[in-house]
């Protein structure tokens, strides 16, 4: 609990002229949820593709586990424990919900030719396993492309549980889902985090970031502009930081003399 | 869609619903169809033993490509050189064995290395170029019937290789590929066994191995499917190679039933065999359907060859039933898996609803 799962020391990243990070020092804990606020362009996204092994810094240090760290590929980083849920899922929506969630390490049983998928494991499995997250389905033959956007996310978040994970990358999960349904993720976030996974919970919305956060990191312009904890933290201070205080003033007061007009005719 | 999230308001799915749902029941009801229809137009010698093996002769051969040609729509491509390549095949192992006197299992044995490579080579410029598998295997199609036709009249100046059944060791091999037995007081065809035990085979691969799964997913959402750790080019390579396997094993058939190899063997067929997958149920963009499925749309193909023949009618007629064929079946596919929509068929992903930046979030 000590020892940060994930350090990076003064993390940079260049695309060509464009400077995507520059000096990004971070750890993430196992047993925490750490968010990354940002508005669209902070860098948010290519902190994450480093994080899971898409891109390689340009300078700065990787460590996990304590060990400098440099993946080659997303599934030499899936493979050490950082397992990645991206906005657009991973997940096939004609096929059922139990061959997605082994899709790519299915149980295999019997020898030679005979080897075969196990099928009833791989039912029960998933049943049993979105069960342990509060999910509850009635026919694990049911294509994903029939589940609510919010089941998706959550049974992607089961299936990297299952798999191993030890570190949980979650892409903007509750960006296009409503009210109830990023209710029912930040649920699961939460429980991923209490089974011990180190979670990075990216997003641009502060509220879900608040609800579920332990500590919370806000990029802007590819810099880290603040890090708090959350003990005796104000959801203001937070929100203000993110949209950046001067900008969400001047907003209020152009919203303020709209309104002030208005009443006026 | 709101209203889905909760559990207990899920609607149960019935097993009307599980059956019509299933990607064979198309092919299924179609099959049914068309049987009724001819055996009501010649009861007397459609709806027996001798009427069922003169069906199932041209259904196997076409069986066994639809099951291959199947396996790949479902991993999302297509492969229309595949009847060609049925020509290619006898061809090159009438070139081989009769006029450069190669021994005739050395022909047949190189004849299937050179079908390995010709799908090896389709599947690899598809995944590595990235262009759609029409373009890429439609440039083969040409490609090899060019070559049929004009390596056979450089060899024999004639527009086909004659003589395949006067090399040592044809009796055997035709024994093999293509020869007759009676069963219950008809003649059948090997043809019939192979092509039931490779849709048996192909059926529990697709359905029973992690091989299966993987098939459905590259076909269904290949981004999904490489994040997961599934090989993609490894898959769709393979179900290239087995697309041109199937295409020679129909070309040893077919040579060493007609003794004979011809140049324009096979063209023409490709779509006829895209056509049978599609009647069983194979989704054209890939990630969906059934090789028995595939296999009952070879068998409407037998039934209507043979009943437009014993009905009398012009066989000139063929081909325009058909069409109509292809029509009422994929008709009939999408209304029976609209019919399940609500609960079988995916929809589209949710419209994303705006991000929600207001304070009416739950805290």
């Amino acid at each position: 609990m000590n020892e940060p799962i994930i350090q990076l020391k003064h993390i940079s990243k260049q695309f060509g002229t464009v400077i995507a990070l520059r000096g990004i020092s971070t750890e993430i804990y196992a047993g925490e949820v750490t968010c990354l606020l940002g508005d669209n362009g902070a860098g948010k996204s290519t902190l994450i593709k480093i994080l899971s092994g898409f891109h390689r810094p340009t300078e700065g240090e990787y460590l996990f586990q304590g060990k400098p760290t440099s993946f080659a590929s997303p599934r030499e980083a899936l493979a050490a424990g950082i397992a990645t849920v991206y906005q657009d899922l991973a997940m096939v929506p004609l096929m059922s919900i139990w061959r997605n969630f082994f899709l790519g390490s299915e149980p295999e049983i019997g020898r030679g030719p005979f080897r075969r998928y196990d099928i009833a494991f791989a039912k029960r499995t998933v049943k049993e396993e979105l069960g342990k997250m509060g999910i509850f389905i009635r026919d694990p033959e049911q294509p994903v492309g029939t589940m609510s956007g919010g089941e998706r996310q959550s049974l992607a978040i089961a299936r990297a549980v299952y798999h191993g994970a030890k570190v949980l990358i979650l892409d903007e999960p509750t960006a296009a889902l409503g009210v109830k349904q990023a209710g029912v993720v930040l649920k699961y976030v939460v429980q991923a985090k209490a089974r011990g996974l180190g979670v990075i919970f990216i997003s641009h919305n502060p509220h879900h970031a608040f609800v579920v956060g332990d500590r919370f990191v806000i990029l802007r312009r590819g810099r880290i502009y603040g890090a708090w904890h959350k003990e005796g933290l104000d959801r203001d201070v937070l929100v203000r930081a993110m949209s950046g205080s001067e900008e969400l003033d001047a907003l209020k007061h152009e919203l303020d003399e709209f309104a002030r007009r208005d009443v006026q005719k | 869609m709101l209203a889905k999230t909760d559990d207990d308001r899920r609607i149960s799915v019935g097993l009307f619903r599980k059956v019509v749902a299933s990607p064979e029941i198309g092919a299924l009801v179609g099959a049914a169809v068309v049987f009724v229809f001819f055996s009501l137009i010649s009861p007397d010698v459609f709806p027996n033993i001798v009427g069922l093996s003169r069906v199932l002769d041209p259904a196997a051969t076409l069986g066994i490509m639809a099951v291959a040609v199947g396996l790949l729509m479902i991993g999302g491509e297509f492969d229309l050189s595949s009847g060609v390549m049925t020509g290619t095949t006898g061809l090159l192992v009438g070139l081989l064995a009769v006029h450069a006197g190669i021994n005739l299992w050395v022909a047949i044995v190189t004849s299937f290395a050179f079908a390995m490579l010709v799908g090896f080579v389709n599947g690899y410029m598809v995944v590595k170029t990235k262009l759609p598998s029409f373009i890429i295997t439609l440039a083969t199609f040409f490609v090899f019937r060019g070559v049929n036709v004009g390596v056979t009249r450089l060899v024999t100046n004639q527009v086909r290789v004659a003589g395949i059944d006067t090399i040592p060791g044809f009796e055997l091999a035709r024994t093999l590929f293509d020869t007759e037995f009676q069963f219950a007081g008809a003649t059948f065809r090997t043809s019939l066994i192979w092509w039931i035990v490779i849709a048996l085979i192909a059926s529990w691969i697709l359905l029973r191995t992690k091989v299966g799964s993987w098939i459905f997913a590259v076909g269904g959402n290949p981004d999904a499917a490489r994040a997961s750790g599934v090989p993609v080019k490894a898959v769709k390579i393979g179900l290239f190679m087995t697309t041109a396997g199937a295409a020679w094993l129909v070309g040893m058939m077919t040579a060493f039933r007609l003794r004979s190899a011809l140049s324009s063997q096979g063209v023409g067929q490709e779509f006829v065999f895209i056509i049978a997958a599609v009647i069983g149920g194979c989704r054209l963009t890939g990630g969906y359907g059934s090789v028995i499925g595939a296999s009952i749309g070879a068998m409407i193909f037998g039934i209507t060859r043979v009943g437009i023949t014993f009905a009398g009618w012009d066989t000139d007629w063929f081909f325009s039933f058909l069409g109509i064929m292809l029509l009422v079946a994929v008709l009939l596919n999408t209304y029976t898996q609209k019919k399940a929509a609500e609960v079988h068929t995916p929809k589209a992903p949710p419209e994303p609803e705006p991000a929600r930046s207001h304070p009416e979030t739950p805290s």
